[in-house]
């Protein structure tokens, strides 16, 4: 009783920790970058702002895949798409704030609608000049488009690796889709060139700090809501899905209702972390919907360790900034060290990094548990007995 | 000078079937010499018509040569030859005998000059000289040729080439041409109307411009019977071009059916996606590349066989590729489908990644043997050989893979395994075993159709990528634990993409497809030939 009590509130005390961290993170690098002088040794330079930007977007996304997958047991390859619908969304936005200042100086049309010879805006454009419209859109359209896949997928008990495989013909047929220049987003080139965001300049300091300060707190916000879920009474009915789906669904539970939440949320989180990467890396394209970027998510969860709040997190901070210094010193390796990773985690990190050290920390926690408990009984008993320690 | 040539020519071929008689009045040499004396194109035209005259196959270099600019007069005693090469001196050709008569410097020759006109003149009068060939089937060509380009003034010329015609098949192109060159010319209705029957029977594109045209002039009755005869003709047309698509599928069908059907084994037997089997098939294409450059640098001759060496290596090193993942990597995943997916991912980019290292990342050219390249036509649908060729050896692996799966004791236990694994292992089946060979199969099986591949897609270290997503709907699609759900699913998604593509463009179809597919999982979430019995929920 007394140690599953400590368990949780030291499971919480962590996850407090983490949000203190990323907030303190928020805060300090922006700072760092905006008031102290670029020779101080603190200064953080603007290009390392929005990279780090970037990658707290990532570790968003990634945490949404942990939901689904470390929880629910749901292998979702498409993630990239919902990431990419939400990015596409803020561009939509961002292309219409750029009014006259196109090439084509149309105050309505995006440049390569004028460049198509389009007449009018079309219909699904409207509203994207509107800010809270955008980000209204930024949660609804991945959230639908999971909501719907879903419905379908998990009510006809699509498991597995044919989930998986769906998940990702889901999103090559986005990707082929949003190719098209008759889709109306830009074909090839995508989304890009980009002016103001709210009457901010995208490219300016302040704008990109702000950028930053904003992915912290979503990415705050999106450990919240992912340990508020997984720890009441509906994040064990996940685990249970996850581990025994039939049994859960014998128990008289909807294991398929379970996952369509799960995989709802966790679409919508994919589609703010996708929101906040577009300004900050300044274009989207169809490539963000390529299946391999969605698998590449899945390695940062399974380094970090799925299943954790915290791994996946770190799991996406460690392979970006990896990716980042190998494609800088060695650019021919890098598919060799991310293909390696994906070999070396399943096989010998099955936990993650976070979810073997955990499993470590709590056997040597058990472990002293039960010498704490041995020498009570020693020290209760009349004569010790040297031999009952072994 | 645009009607004297079609008249010239009509001359021509009345001649020339009128006997060889007239070539005997005039020895050929002396004519084709008399170009020499020619002072402007009027008088080459008439030489040229002269030579159509004799009605005799000799003159066809001459004419060819004149046309191509190659017939040229030697200045110092105004002999006419045909010359080849370039540079200062030319070899110099008998015009008739073909024979080499020795070299002769550029300056010592004058070329003797065409114009279009004359050129479209030589190949009419070609043309008709071979409606008089003793060879049936260039008469049949020379017949068909007047069909595409009709003209009235060379309906005398059919005509009498019809009287003389005795071979039955002949005769039917010629009345065909006849027919063409009624429409064109100033007939009466009546013969006009036989001929719109006649031509609405050919039902080829040509026809069918044909018709069209003759829409504009026609009036009252022969209007209607145009219109249905073009009506006809448009009929038959869609269901040419109907079975050109299902040809188009069935290509494509087999593409997907070679590149799926090792993939379906190792899921059915294992229960695990193997990711990198996009890049046992590019590593097939590899090996194929590899054989024919050892081929080039050190045995030329042997080139024709070389697909026929790639074969065996591909299967092996593929297969051999496909035994060391099995053993190194995917038997320590049992139980864990998700993660052999992760780790098999992994070791496509590394296969990827080492392939482009190599042989680096541009295409690499892999060549057809001579007996894969060309095309023949059935009716109006035209077949290369390569697409064949494939189609074939899809079915080949098949029946193979059938055969292997039905009738040896290797595939019996591969089907005990597939069924029920734990059973299978309590009767003595050594399932590590047979996971590890059926892994080396499929990858050996994706080799092979490296291979084909090779023939018909960029030999490039993305080549298995293109493949690997369609391979996937085609084995969630048919089912698994049963090839002929691989097969009938390859052959329909081939099949539906092609008859999409013409309505909803390549791009929408393929979306289609896939949606398609998403949708009727939830319906048959095991596929088309789902495995049935309790093993299949664990």
């Amino acid at each position: 009783m007394i140690s599953g009590y400590l368990a949780r509130n030291g499971l919480e005390g962590r996850i407090i920790a983490t949000i203190v961290l990323i907030l303190a993170a928020g805060v300090a690098v922006p700072v760092s970058n905006l008031v102290l002088d670029p020779s101080h040794p603190l200064h953080v330079p603007t290009y390392i702002v929005a990279l780090l930007g970037k990658y707290l977007t990532y570790a968003l996304l990634a945490l949404a895949l942990d939901l689904v997958w470390g929880f629910c047991g749901i292998l979702s390859l498409g993630h990239g798409a919902f990431f990419a619908l939400g990015g596409y969304a803020m561009g939509m936005y961002l292309m219409r704030q750029i009014g006259t200042r196109g090439v084509y100086g149309n105050p309505v049309m995006p440049d390569f609608m004028v460049f198509l010879n389009w007449k009018e805006l079309p219909w699904y454009w409207h509203g994207f000049d509107q800010f809270w419209f955008a980000m209204v859109m930024v949660a609804l359209v991945p959230g639908m488009l999971a909501f719907v896949f879903g419905w379908f997928a998990f009510r006809s008990r699509v498991t597995g690796v044919y989930l998986s495989i769906i998940t990702q013909a889901m999103t090559y047929a986005l990707m082929l889709a949003f190719f098209r220049n008759d889709m109306g987003f830009g074909g090839n080139n995508g989304l890009t060139d980009f002016k103001d965001i709210l009457g901010f300049d995208v490219q300016a300091d302040t704008t990109r700090a702000a950028l930053f300060a904003a992915s912290a707190v979503a990415l705050a916000i999106g450990v919240i809501i992912t340990a508020r879920i997984t720890g009441s009474h509906f994040g064990k009915l996940m685990i249970a899905s996850r581990d025994a789906e039939s049994r859960t669904r014998f128990l008289g539970y909807r294991p398929e209702m379970v996952k369509l939440f799960a995989f709802t949320v966790s679409a919508v989180m994919a589609g703010v972390a996708g929101a906040l990467y577009v300004p900050q890396v300044g274009i989207i394209n169809p490539g963000e919907f390529a299946p391999a970027n969605s698998i590449e998510v899945v390695v940062w969860t399974a380094v970090g360790g799925r299943g954790t709040i915290i791994g996946p997190i770190i799991g996406a901070l460690l392979v970006n900034g990896g990716k980042s210094w190998f494609t800088g010193v060695l650019p021919e390796f890098w598919l060799f060290a991310l293909g390696g990773l994906f070999v070396f985690v399943t096989l010998f990190l099955p936990k993650g990094i976070v979810g073997t050290l955990q499993d470590h920390i709590g056997r040597r926690r058990e472990k002293r548990q039960a010498e704490k408990a041995e020498e009570a009984e020693a020290a209760s008993a009349a004569e010790p007995t040297p031999v009952g320690a072994e | 000078m645009r009607l004297a040539g079609p008249l010239t020519f009509a001359v021509a071929i009345i001649l020339s079937l009128a006997g060889v008689a007239h070539s005997q009045e005039k020895p050929l040499r002396e004519i084709v010499n008399s170009f020499a004396e020619a002072r402007n194109f009027n008088q080459t035209e008439e030489i040229v018509a002269e030579l159509g005259a004799t009605g005799d196959p000799a003159v066809v270099p001459v004419l060819r040569a004149l046309s191509e600019g190659d017939l040229h007069v030697r200045k110092s005693d105004n002999q006419v030859f045909i010359v080849s090469g370039r540079g200062k001196t030319l070899t110099i050709i008998d015009p008739l005998t073909g024979e080499m008569v020795g070299e002769e410097g550029k300056r010592a020759l004058s070329k003797i000059r065409v114009n279009n006109g004359l050129r479209r003149l030589i190949r009419d009068t070609i043309g008709g000289l071979a409606l008089g060939s003793p060879d049936p089937a260039a008469r049949l060509r020379a017949a068909r040729t007047l069909i595409s380009n009709p003209d009235a003034s060379s309906l005398p010329a059919i005509e009498a080439a019809l009287e003389k015609e005795t071979d039955p098949e002949v005769a039917a192109g010629m009345m065909r041409a006849r027919a063409a060159a009624i429409l064109v010319s100033e007939r009466p209705d009546a013969e006009k109307s036989e001929a719109i029957t006649a031509v609405a029977a050919i039902s080829t594109q040509d026809a069918l411009s044909l018709l069209l045209g003759f829409r504009g002039q026609a009036t009252g009755e022969l209007r209607e019977q145009v219109d249905r005869a073009i009506a006809r003709v448009e009929r038959v047309q869609s269901y040419w071009a109907m079975a050109q698509n299902v040809w188009y599928g069935l290509s494509l069908g087999s593409v997907l059916l070679l590149a799926a059907i090792g993939l379906a084994i190792t899921f059915g037997v294992m229960g695990v996606i193997n990711m990198a089997h996009g890049e046992m098939v590019m590593i097939g294409a590899y090996v194929t590349f590899v054989v024919q450059e050892i081929i080039r640098t050190s045995a030329p001759w042997l080139f024709d066989w070389s697909l026929a060496i790639a074969l065996p290596l591909a299967f092996l090193t593929a297969g051999a590729i496909g035994y060391a993942l099995e053993r190194g990597i995917i038997r320590f995943l049992y139980g864990r489908p998700l993660e052999t997916l992760l780790a098999t991912w992994g070791v496509s980019l590394i296969l990827q990644q080492a392939v482009r290292t190599i042989f680096g990342p541009t295409n690499r050219e892999v060549g057809s043997p001579s007996w894969m390249s060309g095309a023949f036509e059935i009716g109006q649908l035209t077949i290369t050989w390569n697409r064949l060729y494939i189609v074939l050896f899809a079915l080949a692996v098949f029946a193979v893979l059938l055969f292997v799966l039905n009738r040896t004791s290797f595939g019996l236990q591969m089907r005990a395994v597939t069924q029920n694994r734990r059973m299978a292992a309590a009767m003595g089946i050594r399932t590590p075993r047979v996971d590890a060979m059926t892994f080396a199969l499929g990858s050996g099986v994706a080799g092979l159709a490296g291979v084909a591949l090779s023939q018909i897609d960029n030999v490039s270290p993305n080549l298995g990528q293109g493949y690997i997503i369609d391979s996937f709907m085609v084995v969630v699609f048919g089912g698994v634990g049963n090839l002929w759900g691989t097969f009938v699913g390859a052959l329909t998604l081939g099949i539906a993409n092609k008859f999409l593509e013409p309505y909803a463009g390549a791009v929408l179809g393929k979306i289609l497809v896939l949606v398609f597919i998403i949708l009727f999982i939830q319906k048959r979430p095991r596929g088309l030939f789902a495995l049935k019995g309790r093993a299949v929920e664990a």
